[in-house]
């Protein structure tokens, strides 16, 4: 079953691989494939994050064993998302690539999402699950902070052209998740 | 097609964007906030019957039938580049002529100081025009020396036809020394005045884009720079390097002058 995840996962990277084949990528390639990489990242937050209600409404406990895979699609997106603009925007500057940081705030909140992301992929095995014991879920609700980091990326992204239909859905999704956790 | 003569002194030694590439990646908000959204939306968009009202501070308003317009001075092909706010740019063959022409056909009143252009608002023809993104109609200005200035042009058509609809048929602005939304697009209305147009996207984020809107790599946007810009198209594809962004779009020499006592930091 997780394989089938992988491997359904992947079809959103296919599917820019062959659009790029066919020179199908829009006039502005390199947008193109950072927005679509971005969105992957968010759908599979979304995913992750909706494993838990999901399994306390169905029932389904076995489900859990599905939230890794899911989490670790979200860090592959995103490192993915991350690398195009490190790469194409910055050309591996980190120096350029920090003066971005703290100039647009859109790009601070996509990038803290990101470097948090990083302590919850490295301790995704179940070694580190096993060391950190208590430590790991305290850690693991990173998760939370991260989704809001996301949206406010996405959010401010929109906001110099009042563009805010979509975004809003994605809101409206990670916040009724969120939601959902504090009541309980 | 739309017949034109190559004017020679706006010949650009830069590889004109490709065809498809500048009628498939376009912003017109009036048909969907997408880039692709226009080439999509726009077949909705009727070109004929068409007027242009040219009218304000002038002696001679009119309302151009829009075949009229089109013949009130020869049309030239000239071959501009296109530099975006968002940091990507183009290279493309307009046809049209100066709109000083059309002005000077108006005959302005010693009063006059500006130029407001008013793109179609109709929420029939352009679905994006039911979301409120921007104050519709989109509405455009230019000092009225900007607008006389010979690299302003009143566009008919691109790349040997006459424009399609994704890029502002029947009648839209180039006005290549400044970032591309001053151009407006399906102009319908064109106003003379002597109080600077309230621009749209001046009213809808005055902190963000200014009225003269003038490409400058020395002032950024207050959230990116503007230092550098992608060349759609460009070879190398998706690895070819970013280009420098030239002051004026490259067209200092033309224009330059018009704002020479000016601080462009502060009338960005």
């Amino acid at each position: 079953m997780n394989l089938v995840i992988i491997g359904l996962g992947l079809l959103p990277l296919l599917r820019l691989v062959i659009l790029g084949y066919q020179d199908d990528l829009t006039a502005n390639p390199i947008e193109f494939i950072t927005r679509s990489t971005g969105t992957w990242a968010l759908v599979f937050l979304c995913i992750t994050l909706s494993i838990t209600p999901l399994r306390k409404i169905s029932g389904w406990s076995n489900l859990i064993k599905y939230r890794r895979t899911c989490g670790l699609m979200v860090f592959f997106y995103a490192c993915i998302h991350f690398s195009i603009w490190f790469w194409l925007d910055h050309d591996w500057s980190i120096t350029e690539m920090l003066r971005d940081v703290v100039k647009r705030p859109f790009i601070t909140m996509g990038f803290s999402a990101f470097v948090l992301l990083i302590p919850l992929a490295l301790t995704s095995n179940r070694w580190a699950v096993q060391q950190l014991k208590r430590s790991w879920s305290k850690l693991h609700r990173l998760v939370y902070v991260i989704a809001v980091l996301v949206i406010l990326h996405y959010f401010w992204h929109k906001s110099g052209k009042n563009d805010f239909q979509t975004v809003s859905i994605y809101a409206f999704v990670i916040g009724s998740l969120l939601l959902y956790r504090l009541k309980k | 097609r739309l017949a034109a003569t190559a004017n020679p002194k706006y010949f650009l030694s830069d590889k004109p964007t490709s065809y498809k590439d500048v009628t498939s990646y376009n912003n017109f908000y009036e048909f969907g906030t997408d880039k692709t959204d226009p080439a999509r939306n726009a077949h909705t968009l009727k070109i004929r019957p068409w007027t242009v009202s040219v009218e304000g501070l002038v002696n001679k308003p009119k309302v151009w039938d829009i075949d009229n317009l089109i013949k009130l001075a020869p049309l030239e092909e000239r071959v501009y580049r296109l530099r975006c706010v968002e940091g990507w740019s183009m290279v493309i063959p307009w046809i049209g002529y100066s709109l000083a022409n059309l002005i000077k056909a108006a005959e302005p009143q010693g009063s006059a100081k500006y130029v407001e252009f008013i793109s179609l608002a109709d929420p029939k023809q352009m679905p994006g025009v039911n979301n409120r993104v921007l104050d519709w109609p989109y509405t455009e200005g230019l000092r009225l020396d900007e607008a006389m200035n010979d690299l302003t042009l009143l566009t008919f058509g691109l790349y040997g036809e006459i424009l399609p609809k994704q890029n502002g048929a029947p009648v839209r602005l180039v006005v290549p020394w400044k970032y591309g939304f001053k151009s407006a697009k399906s102009i319908v209305k064109i106003r003379i005045t002597d109080k600077e147009p309230a621009t749209s996207w001046k009213v809808s984020a005055p902190y963000e884009y200014g009225f003269y809107s003038n490409v400058n790599p020395a002032v950024n946007h207050p959230r990116w720079s503007q230092a550098t810009e992608r060349r759609i198209g460009a070879e190398g594809g998706i690895f070819a390097p970013k280009i420098k962004t030239l002051p004026f779009n490259g067209y200092a020499e033309q224009v330059a002058h018009l704002y020479k006592d000016m601080d462009l930091r502060k009338f960005f």
